[in-house]
């Protein structure tokens, strides 16, 4: 078996759950012959036809609004932007129509949104957004990051067959960077974390593109002793709260890591839970290396000065370790 | 239309009374549009109606039982207190529940007509926003995607003349709505909207076409909201003389006068179905009233179609590590 990238891992998930199930279309810009601006519908209007690989107009707030519309009538539609930071056009579809119905009308929305998101690429202010914090903050929507091609595939089955609206966070950075064996990937349960390297001395809880260096930065550290725990959370809402909890509580140490900007981000979440259910288990403070506060800026000196790296996530967990 | 009249008067005089509380929107004036576009539907059509549309749902099967249930927000209304006045919407009648953003429904609209063409349903889909809404770019990327798609929607402007308190001179510099038909590639047209029988013609046609896969309408009906934007607005903003000249034109009346030129219908006859009407509306007070109110802790319920109780991260007051 070859080893598959993390974009092919979204197009293999994609194509298999077309055929298993004919209620599955694509909706979104440039994604029939074009085959998306990533590459990650190649193939599929050949293979599945007009009618379930849908091409629509730049119209962000009418992708999702169709998509919210066909699921409401028993499709399962996974609608694709061209970039996350787009999404912000057809916000209110996902922040008040997708994430209201079921509560409000008992009818439920399944569909999946995927956003290609994140740094690390030179796009600029325009291009990189992470933006889980924004949908973290709409309850009925759930949200998945997935940081290796194994979980790509497996994480958007599962968002393909759940029955709420799933924000689905793909990371540019990863898609021709990471690779992995898909043999037997299954549908991946939502809200379970995944243990990406196990450790003593300190927990890194991370996930998306932050997850391989959260684990070069434990790698670099163990010629001095150090053996870090790097938690990929994989699922944002819901999150695996037990599995951080329980593994600070073995370590004493948190460090928490995300490329999105700081204040108000994700973390803040993660760091407060710790806090509040493992106060007594602490021998540190709980830290966080993210993006700082700026927009992402395009020059690569500038956004490396932003945005996370290995480095920064190293010299974090050494000053946490030696607290 | 007297249903939708009687039942809306009531309402306005139970949120006088306290019963009905929140915003108080009503149709009244605009009975003529909300009755005769739903009136040509077959069941399994669907509609995407505004709150205005009291007599879409009363065509459509809500029972004044059902409507008084969610006006007052008992357990057994559709929402069961979790939204309220006509944000509701059922299977059996076809109706998809409306959320504020009143223009983000046209998508939702296109979406259900996209869904029925793939599920091999011929089933036209009937959507309403007022003059104000018609200004939002959701509504103008639905009308587009929908004639693209050669889709069978019916979209209807009722133009009431005010968007809250915004006349239509501040609102648009067209000379008619329907004027905007032709830049989407649709037929459109603009039916005076207080005579039931023209805006029934208009409808039947527009559906007609659709189910030949002639694809979208646009129908501007022109009338007057006869009330405030809500209950709370004197709609001092509307000059008087405005008001009666209009009310020289409500829908009712000039319908009453049709039938009494064509011998349809006595007098006699007429009252003794506004009493039956009546008796209906104040059975279904009566027994709303004594309905329960939702329980409290419901409100936490049905975020989510599928969430696991485990997935809510508790607060430390509740919990103990290990546990």
């Amino acid at each position: 078996m070859s080893a598959t990238t993390y974009v092919a891992a979204i197009r293999e998930a994609l194509d298999e759950e077309m055929a298993r199930d004919e209620r599955v279309f694509l909706i979104g810009e440039d994604i029939g012959h074009f085959g998306g601006a990533f590459k990650a519908t190649e193939g599929l209007l050949e293979k599945y036809g007009r009618g379930r690989v849908v091409d629509t107009p730049i119209a962000e707030g009418l992708i999702l609004g169709v998509a919210i519309g066909a699921a409401i009538r028993g499709l399962r539609p996974v609608a694709e932007m061209q970039f996350a930071d787009f999404v912000t056009c057809g916000f209110s579809q996902l922040a008040y129509n997708a994430s209201t119905f079921h509560y409000r009308l008992g009818v439920s929305v399944p569909m999946v949104v995927r956003l290609p998101a994140g740094g690390s690429v030179g796009g600029g202010p325009f291009h990189s957004k992470n933006p889980e914090a924004w949908f973290a903050q709409v309850p009925g929507l759930k949200i998945v990051a997935p940081a290796t091609p194994r979980d790509a595939k497996g994480l958007l089955l599962a968002a393909m067959r759940d029955p709420d609206p799933v924000v689905y966070l793909e990371q540019k950075y990863l898609y021709r960077r990471e690779k992995g064996e898909l043999e037997g990937v299954d549908a991946i349960e939502l809200g379970r974390a995944h243990v990406a390297r196990a450790g003593r001395h300190a927990t890194v809880v991370t996930y998306g593109n932050t997850v391989s260096m959260s684990l070069a930065a434990a790698d670099a550290l163990t010629s001095e002793g150090y053996d870090v725990e790097v938690i990929d959370l994989r699922t944002l809402v819901p999150w695996d709260w037990r599995a951080v909890v329980s593994s600070v509580a073995k370590t004493g140490r948190a460090l928490v890591v995300h490329e999105a900007t700081r204040t108000a981000g994700f973390g803040a979440e993660v760091a407060a839970t710790i806090a509040d259910l493992a106060f007594d288990r602490l021998d540190a403070p709980v830290r966080r290396v993210t993006a700082l506060d700026t927009p992402t800026p395009a020059e690569k000196g500038l956004e490396q000065f932003v945005l996370p790296s290995p480095e920064k996530i190293e010299r974090a967990l050494r000053d946490l370790l030696a607290y | 239309m007297v249903t939708s009249r009687r039942i809306e008067r009531r309402v306005i005089e139970l949120y006088r009374q306290g019963v009905v509380t929140g915003g108080c929107y009503t149709g009244i004036g605009n009975e003529a549009t909300s009755v005769a576009t739903a009136w040509p539907l077959g069941e399994h059509d669907v509609l995407v109606p505004t709150h205005r549309d009291m007599g879409s749902h009363v065509v459509r099967g809500h029972e004044p039982l059902a409507i008084m249930r969610q006006y007052m927000k008992r357990a057994t209304g559709q929402t069961r207190g979790k939204d309220s006045s006509l944000h509701m919407g059922a299977e059996h009648s076809n109706i998809v529940g409306m959320i504020s953003h009143l223009a983000h429904m046209a998508p939702v609209a296109v979406g259900v007509a996209l869904a029925e063409r793939q599920l091999g349903r011929n089933s036209c889909v009937l959507t309403t926003v007022g003059d104000g809404a018609s200004s939002l770019g959701d509504f103008h990327e639905a009308l587009n995607f929908a004639a693209v798609q050669d889709l069978p929607v019916l979209f209807v402007i009722v133009n009431n003349q005010y968007a809250y308190s915004t006349p239509i001179s501040l609102q648009y510099a067209c000379e008619r709505l329907s004027d905007r038909a032709a830049g989407y590639g649709m037929p459109g047209e603009t039916v005076d909207g207080t005579d039931v029988v023209e805006v029934f013609d208009a409808a039947r046609r527009a559906y007609e076409r659709g189910r030949r896969g002639e694809g979208p309408t646009l129908v501007e009906s022109v009338t007057m909201r006869a009330r405030g934007h809500s209950e709370h607005d004197d709609f001092k903003y509307v000059p008087s003389e405005l008001l009666e000249a209009w009310w020289r034109w409500d829908p009712i009346e000039r319908y009453e006068r049709y039938l009494d030129e064509r011998g349809v219908m006595t007098s006699d006859e007429r009252r003794s179905l506004n009493d039956d009407v009546d008796q209906d509306i104040e059975r279904a007070i009566e027994r709303a009233r004594s309905e329960p109110m939702p329980e409290p802790a419901t409100a936490a319920t049905d975020v989510y179609r599928d969430w696991s109780d485990g997935w809510t991260v508790p607060s430390g007051e509740d919990w103990e590590l290990g546990s």
